[in-house]
């Protein structure tokens, strides 16, 4: 009835823009990614190399006739890499005519040009440039800083040249760290999954019949998910603060305890024998109360969608509410709870502010995101942050690949 | 009969707990209401609880269940005045503990009284109790740490030194004392500025995740071409890649490019980051409008674009509303882009500002309260005002989180 290729026609033009900017802002980027951990990059590479240009004047009370001395000092802003075919131009008083120039420079209409092949890392030099002021010199408008000079030059910028090596992942593979790391964040996100989905069923089965107030507290419990993460993180940190904290404050006044707990930066706490990673459990218990929500919401819809009936015939047969619920309600939502755990854990595998907010990846709670974070910026080195970025995608991967075999269908629903 | 033991015994374990945590919650509430700064034994408590439940258990093995229930509440409120009454409790406690003790006894009244005395009783009264005290425990938990967050930002600095434990909300105070952290904060730390850039960011960002997730949106749901099914399906593969492997890429391209350091370029990725979600959740709303509407219109001579903005735009505006404070809230909230690419406090957004200005030793606590609680409360008006809208969103695009 309509025409299919104008119907294409007009789906792509509508398209275009979602594409493009998906493209741009997210295919393109991981691809970048991908280029930078090939390259050792530092981040001071990102500024390219370029030559630094400055003059000053060395001379004083200048009368017509005279000579006038002009210090030209030239750098090269990088300290590891040459820069080539440095072309340098600047704007020179017509009150002053040259008469001695540097190697390479020529006036030309009041315009002083200069060209160097290449200048060495390092390079520093101060150049003297002997001027003569000429016979209608004024020196009330005379201002040798007229213009700023300006320097351009070729440099071999490592960002989009084709060199690329393996030494990030090698330097990242060899640090202990990282496979510690890699420990934590699994961990971290499978624990702190269990516990969102536990708090998540209790809370879906509280709500689950209606009641007055039902609204009430379906609004509530979403709270910790809604509000901002620097926020409710903040709060979290006040709480378990060492001294001025609430919760260390009210044990101690109680004499529960004897001495402050330090709840954010206890790496490993004896207990029966084994390391516990105490803090690492702090900052689970965070996530399995901010996420809980989530999967609160997801379990409830799903709750609310079993048939009254099933209810109804083992209440006939005489099953008691803890064998319904293990053999009617868990069953029934064994779909959604698998689909969450891949797609919470998923999320958790992501998450970098939580963990950030909360310790700074102190205490054994440094995962791959943080370490990303880390490498970066703690210490300067884009290439091997971004070959950490690689592994977690590539691990992200694998976990995309599980959830599209596990869980095709329902997410279309 | 060694069942029944059992059961009895678990019963009282739990009724200690629940003891313990409406002690716990009492105290919290008689403090804040009445401004006692007393602060409750716990550790005795404890001790009452197992003194109470031994007399009980033996009083139990004792007595047989054809007691009268009558009497078994008077000896109980009994031994629990016994063991209370001589400590130092206030009246507001000492009426929580007795009335706990009632509940908990009317609760028993059923498990003596009831003829066949059966697995089935004992569930069905665990249960209700259960239900009753995971609701005060999910509700607690929830509240705390807001209340906290909001009570702090109201105390000045010597009060919250001397008693953090404090949660009284201080009504002595003349009201420019009693918002001085949030007047310092707007004054002292330029927050009003940064509440402004967040608020066009995230304006800006709803508004093109719209304008470019809507017609992609009716595309995917409605148009039929060559690739459509690969498309619904790449943006749910879109939403999982995660922030943290774009931002060092973006952070070098921005830098390359300029324009890192500014709001400009958070008006870029936010709205990148939103438009998959917003996408998916249209679509799915977009695919329930019939298509029978749209068909008609269409044979009547009305051009796609006119369907679009005559009835599929109309007839779906709770999706868009639900879309719109969905992607609000992302950006509102957004962190990692903002900490990484900002520079200058000019530009700063709240999180940002939060996390540079007021997270640091030398600040008093309670203006980073203050500043917890004014980027929160934006977000729960919207939340309550429009929770239906957004309870909508939060299921269909809670893919992201």
């Amino acid at each position: 009835m309509f025409n299919l290729n104008k119907e294409a026609k007009l789906a792509y033009t509508m398209l275009i823009p979602t594409i493009s900017i998906v493209f741009l802002i997210i295919l393109f980027p991981i691809f970048g990614n991908f280029w930078l951990s090939f390259k050792e990059v530092k981040l001071g590479d990102l500024r390219a190399p370029q030559p630094i240009i400055k003059e000053k004047l060395k001379t004083k009370d200048i009368k017509p006739g005279d000579d006038v001395l002009i210090e030209y000092r030239f750098k090269n802003s990088s300290q590891k890499k040459p820069i080539f075919n440095v072309k340098i131009t600047d704007k020179i008083s017509h009150f002053i005519s040259p008469v001695e120039i540097a190697e390479g420079c020529t006036v030309n209409n009041n315009v002083l040009s200069c060209y160097f092949k290449e200048w060495k890392p390092k390079y520093n030099e101060k150049i003297i440039f002997k001027f003569k002021a000429n016979d209608n010199f004024e020196i009330d408008n005379f201002n040798p800083k007229e213009s700023k000079p300006k320097g351009v030059a070729d440099a071999d910028n490592i960002l989009t040249n084709l060199k690329f090596s393996l030494k990030n992942f090698q330097k990242i593979l060899q640090k202990n760290e990282t496979i510690e790391n890699i420990k934590v964040t699994f961990l971290y996100s499978f624990f702190a999954t269990i516990g969102a989905l536990i708090l998540g069923i209790s809370a879906a089965l509280l709500l689950e019949k209606n009641f007055l107030g039902k609204g009430f507290f379906r609004g509530l419990f979403l709270f910790p998910f809604v509000s901002p993460v620097i926020a409710v993180a903040f709060t979290w940190v006040y709480i378990l603060d060492p001294f001025k904290g609430f919760l260390n404050n009210y044990l101690l006044n109680n004499e529960f305890i004897s001495e402050p707990i330090f709840f954010l930066g206890l790496k490993k706490v004896d207990f029966l024998g084994f390391d516990f990673p105490f803090t690492l459990f702090i900052v689970i218990l965070f996530e399995s109360w901010r996420y809980f929500p989530l999967a609160f919401l997801f379990i409830l819809a799903r709750l609310q969608a079993i048939p009254k009936d099933l209810y109804e015939a083992s209440d006939i047969d005489g099953a008691t509410k803890i064998q319904q619920f293990f053999y009617i309600t868990l069953p029934q939502l064994l779909g959604v709870i698998s689909l969450l755990f891949i797609l919470r854990f998923i999320w958790n595998f992501n998450k970098f502010e939580d963990i950030f907010l909360l310790t700074g990846g102190n205490a054994g709670t440094r995962t791959l995101t943080v370490q990303v974070y880390d490498e970066a910026f703690a210490l300067s080195n884009m290439g091997t942050a971004s070959s950490v970025a690689v592994i977690i995608f590539i691990l992200l991967a694998i976990f995309v690949f599980i959830h599209q075999k596990i869980a095709p269908k329902d997410i279309e629903e | 009969m060694t069942n029944n033991i059992y059961q009895f015994f678990f019963i009282y374990l739990y009724s200690m707990i629940t003891l313990f945590l409406l002690v716990v919650i009492g105290d919290f509430v008689s403090i804040s209401i009445f401004l006692s700064k007393s602060i409750f034994i716990y550790k005795n408590i404890f001790l009452y609880c197992f003194l109470y439940a031994i007399c009980f258990f033996a009083i139990r093995i004792i007595i047989s269940s054809q007691i009268s229930n009558i009497f078994i509440f008077i000896v109980s409120c009994a031994l629990s005045y016994f063991f209370l009454i001589n400590k130092e409790i206030n009246a507001y406690q000492l009426l929580i503990i007795l009335s706990v003790f009632i509940a908990f006894n009317l609760l028993l009244q059923k498990y003596f009284t009831a003829k066949n005395f059966s697995n089935f009783l004992f569930e069905v009264s665990f249960l209700k109790f259960l239900k009753t005290n995971s609701l005060i425990f999910f509700s607690f938990i929830i509240i705390f740490p807001f209340y906290l967050m909001f009570v702090s930002s109201l105390k000045s600095q010597m009060v919250l030194l001397q008693n953090p434990t404090d949660l009284s909300i201080p009504f002595i105070y003349s009201i420019s004392d009693f918002f001085s952290s949030y007047i310092a904060v707007i004054t002292e730390y330029n927050f009003l500025n940064f509440a402004l850039n967040s608020t066009i960011v995230s304006f800006v960002t709803v508004f093109v995740s719209l304008f470019f997730s809507i017609p992609g949106a009716y595309a995917v749901a409605r148009l039929r071409f060559a690739g459509r099914s690969k498309i619904s399906s790449s943006i749910l593969l879109i939403y999982m890649v995660p922030a943290i492997v774009l931002v060092i890429p973006l952070y070098v391209i921005f830098s390359q490019l300029g324009f890192r350091n500014s709001l400009f370029s958070l008006m870029i990725v936010y709205p990148a980051t939103t438009i998959p979600v917003a996408l998916y959740m249209l679509q799915g709303y977009f695919k329930g409008i019939p298509y029978e509407l749209e068909e008609s219109a269409l044979i009547d001579g009305c051009s796609r674009i006119g369907v679009i903005l005559r009835i599929t735009l109309p007839l779906s505006v709770p999706a868009i509303l639900s879309v719109s404070l969905y992607v609000f809230m992302i950006a509102w909230n957004e962190f990692l882009f903002a900490f990484m690419f900002l520079d200058n406090q000019e530009y700063f957004t709240i999180p940002r500002g939060l996390y540079t200005q007021l997270d640091d030793q030398e600040v008093p606590r309670q203006y980073l309260m203050a500043g917890s609680v004014m980027i929160t409360i934006p977000v729960l008006l919207l939340f309550f005002i429009f929770e239906r809208y957004l309870v909508g969103g939060l299921t269909a695009g809670s893919v992201k989180g």
